[in-house]
C-alpha cells in the first residue's frame, strides 16, 4: 500500500517494470532490423512505422510517465499522433500511386 | 483611470540587473522581449520593402538596374528576410509576446528564461542569414523555398543561409511550446476556455502548429545540408533520392506555416472589430472552433502547392478536396466578422480601417485560393503571376494588413503615447491604393501568363509591369507616412491614457505602458 502511494505521488516505478520495457524495446528493434532486413513485402516500411510508434509509446507512458498524467494530456498526445499519422499516409498517396 | 495612471513605474523604467542595451537584451520580462522583437522585425520588413522596390524597378527596365543573377538572388533573399525573419515569427513574437499574459491576466509567459532564449536564437538565426548573403559564394538563389536538387549543387551559400533557417525555426518551436504552457497554467481566475481573449486563442492554435510543423522543416534543412556537404542524396535523382520527397517534406511544414503567419492576423481583427463596433463578436465558439479547425486541417493541404510536381493523380485529387475544406472555417470566421458589425455603431478609428481591410484583401486572397486549389487552373496558373499576386493578397493584405491594424490598436498601450488618427488614415489609404495597383495587375499577368521569377519577359507585359511597379511607389509611399507618424507619435505623442478604445480585455485595464509585473493583484474575471 506505501509502496503504492509513494509511486501515485512521486511515479517511481519498480526497477523490474524498467527492466521489463528495456527488454521489449530490444525485442522490437531486433524485428525491426529483421523486417527490413528480409524485405518482407511493400508494407515493410509500414510495418517498421507500426513498430516504431509502439516503442515510442512505451518509453513515453513508462519511462516519461504519462501513464500517471490525466486523460486531457492523453487526448492532446493522440491528436499529435494521429496528425503525424495522417500527414504519412497523405505522402504515400503520391508514393505508392505514382 | 488618472488615478491608475498617477504612480506607478512602467516597465520600461524596471531595468533589473543590467543597464542600457543589457538590460533588453538580458531582460526575461515578456514586454521587453515583445519590444525588441517588434523592432527587429520591422526593421528586416523594411529591408524586404527595399528589395521588393528594386524588383519592381528591375521589371520596368530589365537589365539596367541589376543583372540576372543579381535579379535571382535579389528575389531569393526578399522571400527569406520576409517569411522566415519577419512574417512567420511575426505576431506572435511581437503582439503575442506583448500580450499574451497580460490578456490572460498572468506576470509573463509560463517560461520567462525560455522565452528571452528564443529572443536570442532569433537573433543567432537572422546573424546567420545575413552572413550568407555577403559571404564569399554569395547571397542564395534558390528562391525561399530553396527546392532541391537545385539548392543542393548550387554555387550559393545555401549551407548558411539554412542553417539559419534552421535555428530560427528552434525559436519558432519554444516560442510555441512556451505559449500552449502559458495559455494553460497561468490563466487567472475567472480567466477559462470560454471566455478566453480571441487573440490568446489564435496564438495557442498557432502554438501547437508551431510545435508540430516547424520540426518537419527543421528535419528537411538537415537532409539539405547533408547532401551540400557530404554529397548524401535524399533528393538528388542521381543518387537515388527523390525531388518531389523535398517538396512533400518542405510544404508539409511551409503549408502549415501559412497558418502559423494568418491565425494570429485572425486573432487581432477578432479583437478589433468587436471593440470599434462596439458590439460582442457575433458566434463567440463559431470563432474559436474555426480557429481550431483551420489550425488541423491546415496540416493537410501542403500537396496543392505541388500539383505541377508530378506527384500521383490520386495524391493531387485528395490535397485539391483538402483544399476546399479548409476554406470552410476560414468562410465562417469572415461570416461572423461581418455578422459582428451588423447594425452595430462602429466608431472609424484607424485600427479599424486596417481590420476592415484586412477582411476585404484577405477574401480576394482566398477566394484566388480557390482557383488555384482547383486541379485545372492550377495547371495554367502555376508558376506565374497570379500565385504571387494571391499569396501577397493573403500575406500583405491578410497578415500584413492585421499587423498595422494591431500596431495602430495596440501602439499606445505599448509606448503610451497616442497617435495622430488624419495621417494614419491617409495613410492607410495611400497604402490601400498602392496595395492593390501593385498586386492586382499580377493576377492579370498571370491570368496571361507572365511566369513568376523571370528577370526579362516579352514585349506584351510591359503595361501591366509598368501598372505595378507605379503601385509599389505608391505602396512605399503609404508605408512611408505610417511609420513616420508612429514614430512621431513615440517621441512627441501626447501620452496615452488606459484605455483609449473603450476595450475590454485585460491589457485595457492596467495603464499605459504597463508596470513591469503586470497587475498590482491577480485579477479576477467575471462575464
Amino acid at each position: 500500500m506505501v509502496r503504492d502511494a509513494v509511486e501515485r505521488e512521486d511515479h517511481i516505478g519498480s526497477y523490474g517494470t524498467y527492466i521489463l520495457i528495456w527488454a521489449a524495446l530490444m525485442v522490437l528493434l531486433a524485428v525491426t532490423i529483421i523486417v527490413a532486413k528480409v524485405e518482407v513485402s511493400k508494407y515493410s516500411v509500414l510495418l517498421n512505422l507500426f513498430i516504431a510508434t509502439v516503442k515510442a509509446g512505451l518509453v513515453l507512458f513508462f519511462f516519461m510517465h504519462l501513464k500517471y498524467e490525466r486523460g486531457f494530456l492523453k487526448g492532446l498526445l493522440l491528436m499529435v499522433l494521429l496528425i503525424l499519422a495522417s500527414v504519412i499516409g497523405l505522402t504515400f498517396s503520391d508514393v505508392w500511386y505514382r | 483611470m488618472e488615478e491608475i495612471t498617477a504612480q506607478y513605474e512602467s516597465f520600461y523604467h524596471e531595468k533589473g540587473r543590467y543597464k542600457g542595451i543589457l538590460s533588453w537584451l538580458m531582460s526575461t520580462d515578456h514586454k521587453r522581449i515583445g519590444i525588441q522583437y517588434l523592432c527587429a522585425l520591422l526593421a528586416f520588413f523594411s529591408i524586404g520593402v527595399l528589395l521588393g522596390l528594386l524588383m519592381r524597378l528591375n521589371l520596368i527596365m530589365p537589365g539596367k538596374i541589376i543583372g540576372q543573377e543579381t535579379y535571382n538572388r535579389v528575389f531569393s533573399v526578399h522571400g527569406i528576410v520576409m517569411i522566415f525573419l519577419f512574417i512567420i515569427p511575426g505576431i506572435p513574437v511581437a503582439f503575442g509576446n506583448f500580450f499574451l499574459p497580460i490578456m490572460i491576466g498572468a506576470r509573463d509567459v509560463a517560461f520567462p528564461r525560455l522565452n528571452r532564449f528564443t529572443w536570442w536564437t532569433y537573433l543567432a538565426g537572422a546573424t546567420l542569414v545575413v552572413i550568407s548573403l555577403f559571404a564569399a559564394g554569395g547571397a542564395p538563389d534558390t528562391g525561399w523555398t530553396f527546392y532541391a536538387p537545385y539548392s543542393i549543387r548550387a554555387k550559393a551559400n545555401i549551407t548558411l543561409a539554412v542553417a539559419g533557417v534552421f535555428v530560427l525555426g528552434f525559436s519558432s518551436i519554444l516560442t510555441g511550446i512556451n505559449f500552449v504552457t502559458t495559455i494553460h497554467r497561468l490563466r487567472a481566475p475567472g480567466v477559462t476556455w470560454q471566455n478566453l481573449p480571441l487573440f490568446v486563442w489564435t496564438l495557442y492554435a498557432t502554438g501547437w502548429v508551431q510545435l508540430l510543423a516547424t520540426p518537419v522543416l527543421a528535419i528537411t534543412l538537415i537532409f539539405i545540408i547533408l547532401g551540400r556537404v557530404f554529397g548524401v542524396g535524399f533528393f538528388d535523382p542521381a543518387k537515388g533520392g527523390d525531388p518531389i520527397l523535398y517538396e512533400h517534406l518542405f510544404w508539409t511544414y511551409s503549408h502549415p506555416a501559412v497558418y502559423i503567419m494568418i491565425l494570429p492576423a485572425m486573432g487581432i481583427i477578432s479583437e478589433v472589430i468587436p471593440v470599434f463596433a462596439r458590439k460582442k463578436i457575433f458566434g463567440y465558439r463559431a470563432v474559436v472552433y474555426s480557429a481550431l479547425g483551420i489550425a488541423s486541417v491546415g496540416y493537410f493541404v501542403w500537396g496543392h502547392h505541388m500539383f505541377t510536381s508530378g506527384m500521383s493523380d490520386t495524391a493531387r485529387i485528395i490535397f485539391s478536396f483538402i483544399t476546399f475544406l479548409v476554406a470552410v472555417p476560414t468562410g465562417v470566421k469572415i461570416f461572423n466578422w461581418v455578422g459582428t458589425l451588423y447594425k452595430a455603431s462602429i466608431v472609424g478609428n484607424a485600427p479599424m480601417y486596417f481590420a476592415l481591410t484586412f477582411i476585404f484583401l484577405f477574401s480576394i486572397g482566398g477566394l484566388t485560393g480557390l482557383i488555384i486549389g482547383s486541379l485545372e487552373p492550377n495547371l495554367h496558373l502555376h508558376g506565374t503571376y497570379f500565385i504571387v499576386a494571391h499569396f501577397h493578397y493573403v500575406m500583405f493584405g491578410g497578415v500584413g494588413f492585421a499587423i498595422l491594424a494591431g500596431l495602430h490598436y495596440w501602439f499606445p498601450k505599448m509606448s503610451g503615447r497616442m497617435y495622430e488618427e488624419r495621417p494614419a488614415k491617409i495613410g492607410w489609404f495611400i497604402l490601400f491604393v498602392g496595395f492593390n495597383v501593385l498586386y492586382f495587375s499580377m493576377f492579370i499577368l498571370g491570368y496571361e501568363g507572365m511566369p513568376r521569377r523571370y528577370f526579362d519577359y516579352p514585349p506584351r507585359y510591359f503595361t501591366l509591369h509598368l501598372v505595378s511597379t507605379i503601385g509599389s511607389w505608391i505602396l512605399a509611399m503609404g508605408l512611408a507616412i505610417i511609420a513616420g507618424n508612429l514614430l512621431s507619435a513615440l517621441f512627441r505623442g501626447p501620452k496615452a491614457p488606459a484605455d483609449p478604445w473603450g476595450g475590454r480585455t485585460l491589457e485595457w485595464t492596467i495603464p499605459s505602458p504597463p508596470p513591469a509585473e503586470n497587475f498590482a493583484e491577480t485579477p479576477v474575471v467575471r462575464d
